[in-house]
């Protein structure tokens, strides 16, 4: 089982989501994040005074699935996620141990 | 019909007939009421009138309360905002029972040209009777309308301070500017003290309220110190964004709308069509001044910086308010505009000139009140024949050095003895947590 673990750009939330429920991902995690890469931030100005925003507002989607469907994940999020500009964000894939559904007590490859 | 119906019907018909014949004698005793309820004396209609505006632009002042609450609200962060709104809401009760205590009789009572007046508890005292020349009031709407004024002069003092002042050290310096600083030097000018007897002119507080509350506000930011992190070793400034524009912008519409009460109701009088047409040309000036404000805000931030800053715009209206308050009266709506703007410009330059001097003012309330008060001050012989730049300087200078060596001792007293600054660990935690021990937002997570 993997963890697909992507940054991507706020505004592309729900063609990312679209593109994972055509695939059959049936569940996904997000949460609100800053962050910078090689994008640099901007430059603000509160009151006469400058000061750099370098962490930028992004989103972090997770979401857990059989190891044979990690791959077509991947490239369902990056192909939602890209505009081809700096700041499109990144993909990890992680290896998971366990999985269990509390409600039923399902595990593994039933609790996906 | 029965016996007993047929007497009921004469009854009723015999009872009627009475009513209708006595009619006449009862629509006379109505017109003589009538005629006696509107033989209101020229005087007594003016009484009623003065004592009128005094109420309702009083509470039109009185609301400002919550303009000067929201606005500081909406500019600090979000972990200090409910000790912000405890601080404004404590303010204004402070100052009206100080002004019960001791403020207005200091201010008010046997000044004759001199420095003060009496120490003493206020009373009514409405047995003048009605003034013959129509410039009588009831002297309790005289109390209530100076007591807001003393209560927006305090206010003015939260804003700069917010964010690392502890709260009763700041209540105990509120009590002494409501109960002695105000009143004193209010007594020189309104309260036929010295200064008005040099021809010094102050229409509606530009130096008796604004400045007054610039100055104190101003020592307690030098005794006070910087927020941690504002200031960067090197001359660096990292500014710390307020929680919520839009509280700052309703708090600023909010004291646009007083502030028509508190230059209108400061004509004192409403008894004839000279008086309406002086409330109502105030409304106006005032206004224009804010808009002007405003604009010109907008135009230099979108100059300098090449984007309008908000927070700007806001202070512009308000800079713009402060520079009319000393002479709302006498310049036409053109005169109004300039006067305002130049107020406007005055702020956006002058706010960054405090954090290169590493005076951290929160909210800017000293650009606009202090400076801006003393721009309006020193203007009103621009439009006022009656005054001159001397006597203007005069009062700008002496109630300046008043106000900021007793504001200065008494910041210096509060801080080495019972301190006046929050801890390190308090500061970082917020205001809302270590004082009030009530978040404002208690929902959102804060960094």
């Amino acid at each position: 089982m993997k963890l697909v673990m992507a940054i991507i750009k706020p505004f592309k939330l729900d063609e990312v989501r679209e593109a994972l429920t055509a695939i059959g991902v049936q569940g996904l995690t997000v949460t609100e994040v800053k962050g910078y890469g090689r994008q640099k931030g901007q430059t603000e100005i509160y009151r006469g005074a400058e000061y750099a925003v370098n962490f930028l507002p992004k989103l972090k989607i997770e979401v857990v699935v059989a190891t044979d469907q990690a791959d077509s994940v991947v490239s369902a999020i990056s192909g939602a996620a890209k505009t081809g500009q700096i700041g499109d964000g990144k993909i990890f894939v992680i290896s998971v141990e366990q999985v269990l559904r509390i409600r039923t007590g399902e595990t593994d490859a039933e609790a996906l | 019909m029965t016996k007993t119906g047929r007497y009921i019907r004469l009854a009723g018909m015999a009872g009627l007939a009475v009513l209708a014949m006595s009619a006449p004698a009862f629509a006379q005793e109505v017109e003589e009421v009538a005629e006696e309820a509107f033989a209101l004396s020229a005087p007594d209609t003016a009484y009623v009138f003065n004592t009128l505006l005094f109420l309702m632009t009083g509470f039109l002042v009185m609301f400002m309360a919550a303009g000067f609450a929201m606005l500081e609200a909406g500019l600090v962060r979000s972990k200090n905002v409910a000790m912000q709104c405890t601080k404004n809401i404590a303010l204004y009760s402070i100052a009206g029972i100080m002004y019960y205590l001791v403020g207005y009789n200091l201010m008010y009572s046997g000044v004759d040209g001199g420095y003060f007046g009496s120490i003493s508890l206020w009373g009514v005292d409405d047995s003048g009777g009605v003034a013959s020349d129509g410039s009588g009031y009831a002297s309790a709407s005289d109390w209530y309308f100076q007591m807001v004024f003393v209560a927006t002069a305090a206010s003015i003092v939260s804003g700069t301070l917010a964010e690392r002042i502890k709260l009763w050290p700041f209540l105990v310096f509120t009590v002494f500017l409501t109960g002695v600083i105000y009143p004193i030097q209010g007594a020189w000018q309104w309260g036929g003290g010295w200064l008005s007897e040099l021809g010094f002119s102050d229409f509606a507080g530009s130096t008796l309220v604004h400045s007054t509350g610039g100055w104190a506000a101003l020592m307690g930011a030098l005794v006070l110190g910087p927020r941690i992190g504002k200031y960067v070793k090197g001359g660096g400034v990292n500014p710390m964004p307020g929680s919520s524009m839009p509280l700052a912008t309703l708090g600023t519409f909010i004291l646009w709308l007083g502030w028509f009460g508190f230059n209108g109701g400061s004509e004192l009088a409403l008894g004839s069509p000279d008086e309406a047409n002086a409330v109502a040309t105030i409304f106006i000036n005032t206004n224009m001044a804010a808009a002007a404000g405003v604009v010109a805000a907008m135009m230099l931030t979108q100059l300098l910086y090449k984007k309008v800053d908000i927070t700007m715009a806001l202070n512009g209206a308000l800079a713009g308010l402060v520079s009319i308050t000393a002479e709302p009266l006498a310049p036409t709506l053109g005169w109004a505009l300039a006067i305002g703007a130049i107020g406007g410009v005055i702020v956006v330059l002058t706010v960054p000139l405090l954090d290169k001097l590493r005076i951290d003012d929160v909210v800017g309330a000293i650009p606009v009140h202090l400076f801006c008060g003393i721009w309006g001050t020193m203007a009103v012989p621009l439009t006022n024949a009656d005054t001159n730049f001397s006597a203007q300087a005069t009062g700008v200078i002496s109630i300046g050095i008043f106000v900021a060596v007793t504001s200065l001792v008494l910041w210096l007293a509060l801080r080495f003895t019972i301190g006046i600054r929050c801890s390190e660990e308090e500061e970082m935690m917020g205001l809302d947590k270590a004082e009030i021990g009530v978040e404002a937002y208690p929902e959102f997570t804060v960094r």
